[in-house]
């Protein structure tokens, strides 16, 4: 089931005159999946998920959703996705139950469907108490859960959330989290999720993509990440030993592969071009030093994190 | 997907029209429960009354004393009377304001609201949301300028206890049909402005200032670049009177106003025989009663063509700009 393509992007590029928004982007999502497409602000987030809607058209390549082209043909893609842009906007002179009515007519469904699945989804996004209310009464979290029951009005299989938990505070961040959680594994159904908060939204992914400056750095499951964006730059490893004396320095030199040596405040710094943790634990460990801490610095998503991230909010 | 394909086209195709219908009846409520249509039904109704009810007393006191006692059920829209200005004045100078306030934000309201990209994300055609919204303005337009209609003819007939002739009914139908156009023309150019300006106080200023401009500034313009043109003096020829004359009315004919105005005053006037210039030989022979309601429909044609033709024109540039528009929340 997983191996199923549903969302396929060829040399995606999306110019606002000299400005590249969007810059040749690749990119694959199976069917059941949970992807997050995460970048700081202006990377090109929004852009992605509006040519995949059609609500704006590529200067360049194709992107196939369900095996439509979301450029030509919008109506069949909108029929099976659910977007949830960054700001929801419903109608607030209407009650809650209105909006959805309304979307649910759009949608060509008939009474009967339509009230039904008011009551049902109303109820799973907690609101079942206030569907009689008009929505310009709703708080932000609310509202944000009244979206998600809007788009599940047409069934979709495939979700597409702009931002999903910008805004909300930390026990709406949990609702909203269990909520899209729920949809991926109870509904099985397809979810793309574009966020500037990593720390929020990597629980949730089984894949990402780092997007930034209209460039996808890189994808894949969470721990791989780190490997893929660093792959460049050389290793640093971290290492306390016992007892520290002149003679590692030399001893470190002979291991093949490392290209700086520093000690700093107690700790080793080592550059490397390869991975040299194997070599460097047999040679320590034969020579009768104590190893009290070792780390690989620099590969986390922490450090994607404060590369691109941080800073940029 | 092999049996779908053939389905699909046929499901697309019902869908759009329900996508018209659901979003026709929406726009509709919407200005049935606005504070907005209330304030403008209010304005419309108390100028269009107290228009009547003047000129419905100058004429009450006017019958019998004088010759023309003819068409008096049509004096009563075109009358003024003292300080009220008449019905049609009325409607003239308040078109542009109905329009503006039924249409100035219907586009880019919703994209401020963020309601616009929930709307395009459903599975309905674009220009189901700019057709939905205009044919749910006009509708609206429509049924206030008909009652209008309708409950000042019947206080005209109460008033004079004169009833309207079949070819004053025929008249004045064709003038309610001819403001509603010309309403209508107003929306769909405030929609136009809804669509290419992003801040909804922007499309309400511009179209402000279209109809400043073509109400005021275009006749002063068009008045000093025709007597710059042709300068007029106690020893110009007639040729240059004439070319003076037939330029500010052409020009002048470029504002929708013009034409309505024109054309109302031709079909609420039976007398009015054209709308160019006539000489004297053309006069001469001329029996001197009223134009039948075919004759006078006929001089007001190519008016009422326009009117239409610039609805379509301003409809077109708007289906062009927003089939090609990013929605951004």
């Amino acid at each position: 089931m997983k191996d199923n393509i549903i969302i396929k992007i060829r040399e995606l590029t999306k110019k606002y005159g000299d400005f590249t928004a969007v810059n040749n982007l690749n990119l694959e999502i199976y069917e059941g999946e949970v992807f997050g497409l995460l970048g700081p602000n202006g990377a090109g987030k929004t852009t992605t998920l509006l040519m995949l809607l059609g609500l704006t058209e590529p200067t360049k390549g194709v992107a196939e959703v369900n095996g439509y082209d979301a450029t030509k043909e919008t109506l069949q893609v909108k029929r099976i996705v659910g977007y949830l842009p960054d700001h929801v906007g419903f109608y607030e002179d209407m009650t809650g139950r209105e909006n959805l009515r309304f979307i649910g007519q759009l949608n060509g469904l008939d009474h009967y469907t339509i009230e039904e699945r008011i009551e049902r989804l109303l109820e799973r996004v907690k609101l079942l108490d206030v569907g009689d209310k008009k929505v310009g009464a709703y708080s932000r979290g609310m509202k944000q859960r009244l979206g998600i029951a809007d788009i599940l009005m047409k069934e979709p299989k495939i979700i597409i959330l702009d931002e999903p938990t910008l805004g909300l505070d930390p026990e709406g961040v949990k609702e909203m989290l269990d909520l899209i959680m729920e949809l991926s594994k109870k509904d099985n159904r397809t979810i793309l999720i574009s966020s500037h908060l990593l720390h929020q939204i990597q629980k949730i992914c089984d894949r990402v993509g780092i997007f930034v400056k209209g460039n996808l750095l890189a994808k894949g499951p969470i721990e791989t990440l780190g490997e893929k964006v660093f792959s460049d730059e050389p290793l640093t490893l971290e290492i306390e030993i016992l007892p520290l004396d002149d003679r590692v320095k030399k001893l470190l030199n002979s291991i093949n592969g490392i290209t700086d040596i520093k000690i700093i405040e107690g700790k080793i710094i080592i550059q490397s071009h390869e991975e040299v943790r194997k070599d460097l634990v047999k040679v320590l460990s034969q020579n009768d030093y104590e190893i009290r801490y070792l780390k690989q610095r620099g590969r986390e998503l922490d450090d994607i994190y404060s590369r691109y991230f941080a800073g940029k909010e | 997907m092999i049996f779908t394909a053939g389905i699909l086209p046929e499901r697309s195709e019902k869908m759009n029209k329900s996508g018209l219908w659901i979003l026709y009846k929406k726009e509709l409520a919407d200005h049935l429960h606005s504070k907005r249509f209330l304030i403008v039904l209010f304005i419309i109704a108390i100028t269009g009354l107290s228009s009547i009810f003047a000129a419905g007393k100058g004429i009450v006191e006017a019958i019998g004393k004088q010759e023309s006692d003819t068409f008096i059920f049509l004096r009563l829209f075109t009358t003024s009377s003292g300080s009220v200005p008449s019905f049609i004045s009325f409607m003239s100078f308040l078109g542009p304001f109905v329009g503006l306030a039924l249409g100035f934000d219907s586009i880019n309201g919703e994209r401020n609201r963020g309601s616009l990209s929930r709307l395009m994300a459903q599975p309905i055609a674009r220009d189901s949301i700019i057709n939905g919204k205009f044919l749910a303005g006009v509708t609206i337009i429509a049924l206030m300028v008909f009652v209008l209609g309708i409950a000042i003819g019947a206080l005209g007939i109460i008033m004079t206890g004169v009833p309207p002739t079949f070819d004053e009914l025929f008249r004045i139908f064709t003038y309610l049909l001819l403001t509603i156009f010309y309403m209508s023309f107003w929306l769909a150019l405030s929609q136009l402005f809804s669509i290419l300006f992003k801040q909804t106080a922007t499309s309400a200023l511009a179209v402000v200032a279209v109809w400043l401009f073509l109400s005021i500034f275009l006749g002063l313009l068009i008045n000093v670049l025709a007597d710059f043109l042709y300068p007029l003096s106690n020893s110009s020829t007639l040729d240059i009177v004439l070319k003076n004359s037939k330029m500010k009315l052409y020009l002048n004919r470029i504002s929708p106003a013009t034409l309505y105005n024109e054309a109302t005053l031709t079909l609420l006037n039976p007398g009015v025989r054209s709308l160019g210039f006539i000489s004297q030989e053309q006069l001469i022979g001329a029996i001197p009663s009223a134009l039948p309601f075919s004759q006078s429909l006929m001089i007001i044609w190519p008016h009422f063509i326009s009117l239409i033709a610039i609805n379509m024109i301003c409809f077109t540039i708007s289906y062009i700009y927003f089939m090609r528009q990013e929605i951004r929340a």
